[in-house]
């Protein structure tokens, strides 16, 4: 008798467990006014104010914003994560969130742009003074890996560079020499850099804001040799809730919308605005 | 009578004989949802790569330089954490004074703190502009984003492991024997050599061996404070993370060896350690 005793609390327990964990239960009890934005970590403040204001213009609608680095959001994605919008801050992974079929093809539209720029210490222990200083022997240089989306656009800027004159076909080696850490985030590098640990790293113009932008100066890259970052953003399929969704995304395309990106630093992506 | 009663008695505190299929135990029941909880991820990771894919990816330079690093510095690390860990160990373990609890409190720390904290502790205290490493800087010496930094993030988080157990097999190891070397005109190292040491090896080997591990598997306090770099600075654990958002298949190798090559050596030592308790029990 006591062992069923035993057994049968434990079931019960694994029961619980079991309809507590069950996604299908959590999202019948989803509020229908909820949209599930997945957006790349670099859009974190712009976003978190965008789905303020956009909780203002539709009253009793919630956005629940999750952000990370967009190849981490592609594979919860692909892992079936619920999501409704998602944002990404290159082609490549909206193109392998395509490829997994949770967003449909065509779909996509760019909705902001954004910009390398060089930053370093406010102290300026490199005396940096122009983009090309960045490869003088000595110097300590921090960027995003290769992985991650700022550190493609940053190996493509030095590639760009070792083709131009101004800079002449050293530099882009003189500048891989002078890498000490390859980050997993650019958001790292910023914060290095604002402790001063290297004398200069590469970063998204949209990073140079909030606290971390007092404590560090930035070089301009022209904008013939940054490729300019296009975000684009989609519906996710079989979201139940998809015109929500549309909504939330032409609110991020709308002039309010796109005026609060900008106060963020990111780059308006039509031409009339 | 006499004789079954001396049974019964030295029976009590030994497991109890299984008579019944696991099947009927409830004991075993209720604890399946554990076991399988933990085995299953990592089994089906294991089973997520072909040997031949194994086998590819080791030749990859990123795979070796990841797992070369990983090896060099955890043995260092483990090296460094006996020379400067023990004499912590020793006086925790036998002298009473003043701060003694709360120094014991700090060696717990690291092994509850996030490993950020601890990276980001080391970066403010040896980077560039911190207390230490400003100075180093001015003598040209420049630690973060090295493998010494590597190093010192492992040690930060993974000693503890090492002190704690050192510290409970000294303090098993009775006073008085130690006491009888000295008189016999044992020095304090041929006392704690010849005496304290073959008496505590099994708990220092343990703790040495959960160090290794825990160091093996650092990543958060290595990122922060040591960088990313391929060749340099970067440990499977990195490789692993950093693979995961470029090449899947990269990553899960080496997770699979770290899975691997953690369970052996741990399973190895236990061994070991259960013979040795089996003779003393004896």
């Amino acid at each position: 008798m006591k062992r069923r005793k035993v057994i049968g609390l434990f079931l019960l327990a694994l029961g619980f467990l079991i309809v507590g964990c069950n996604p299908e239960a959590g999202a019948d009890e989803r509020k229908e006014q909820e949209v599930i934005v997945f957006a790349a970590a670099s859009l974190a403040e712009a976003f978190t104010e965008i789905a303020n204001q956009f909780e203002i213009e539709h009253p009793g609608s919630t956005v629940v914003l999750n952000f990370a680095g967009s190849q981490q959001l592609t594979h919860q994605l692909s892992q079936g994560a619920p999501a409704d919008v998602f944002a990404s801050a290159n082609k490549q992974q909206m193109d392998a969130a395509i490829e997994t079929g949770r967003v449909m093809e065509g779909s996509q539209q760019p909705f902001v742009r954004n910009q390398l720029v060089v930053v370093y210490p406010a102290s300026n222990p490199g005396k940096l003074q122009n983009l090309t200083d960045l490869a003088q022997p000595g110097l300590r240089l921090i960027v995003a890996a290769p992985e991650v989306p700022a550190g493609q656009y940053a190996q493509s800027f030095l590639s760009a560079a070792g083709q131009n004159d101004s800079f002449g076909p050293t530099f882009r080696n003189g500048v891989l020499d002078n890498i000490v850490s390859y980050e997993e985030n650019v958001r790292a590098v910023l914060s290095k850099i604002a402790l001063g640990e290297a004398d200069g790293g590469i970063v998204y113009i949209s990073d140079l804001n909030g606290q971390a932008a007092r404590q560090v100066g930035s070089l301009a890259i022209p904008g013939e040799l940054t490729m300019v970052a296009d975000y684009p953003i989609a519906p996710v399929n079989n979201s139940d809730e998809n015109d929500f969704a549309l909504s939330f995304i032409e609110f991020v395309l709308s002039n309010q919308g796109q005026e609060i990106l900008q106060s963020f630093g990111f780059l308006p992506v039509r031409s009339s605005q | 009578m006499r004789t079954k009663q001396d049974n019964e008695q030295s029976n009590r505190h030994r497991p109890v004989k299984q008579a019944t299929s696991i099947w009927r135990d409830p004991w075993w029941i209720s604890s399946l949802p554990f076991l399988l909880f933990l085995a299953i991820p990592l089994v089906a990771m294991l089973l997520s790569i072909s040997p031949g894919q194994l086998i590819e990816n080791l030749s990859k330079p990123q795979v070796r330089q990841a797992i070369t690093i990983s090896l060099k510095t955890t043995t260092i690390t483990t090296l460094l954490t006996i020379i400067f860990g023990t004499p912590v160990a020793y006086i925790l373990a036998r002298r009473q004074f003043p701060m003694r609890r709360a120094i014991d409190t700090l060696i717990d720390l690291p092994i509850v703190l996030p490993p950020a904290v601890a990276g980001v502790a080391l970066l403010i205290t040896f980077g560039r502009q911190g207390v230490i490493g400003g100075w180093l800087s001015d003598q040209g010496i420049h630690i973060a984003f090295t493998q010494i930094a590597v190093i010192m993030a492992q040690t930060f988080v993974a000693a503890p492991f090492y002190v704690k157990a050192a510290t409970i097999g000294f303090a098993a190891v009775d006073a008085e024997i130690e006491q009888a070397a000295a008189i016999d005109g044992a020095g304090t190292w041929q006392s704690f050599r010849h005496v304290t040491v073959p008496l505590a090896w099994a708990a220092m080997l343990s703790g040495a061996v959960m160090t290794w591990a825990r160091a093996l598997g650092e990543f958060g306090a290595t990122i922060l404070f040591a960088g990313n770099y391929l060749g340099r600075t970067q440990t499977m654990p990195l490789a692993i993370y950093i693979g995961f958002e470029l090449d899947l298949d990269v990553a899960l190798t080496l997770a699979a060896i770290l899975v691997v090559l953690s369970f052996l050596v741990l399973f190895v030592v236990k061994g070991i350690l259960q013979r040795e308790l089996y003779a003393v029990g004896r």
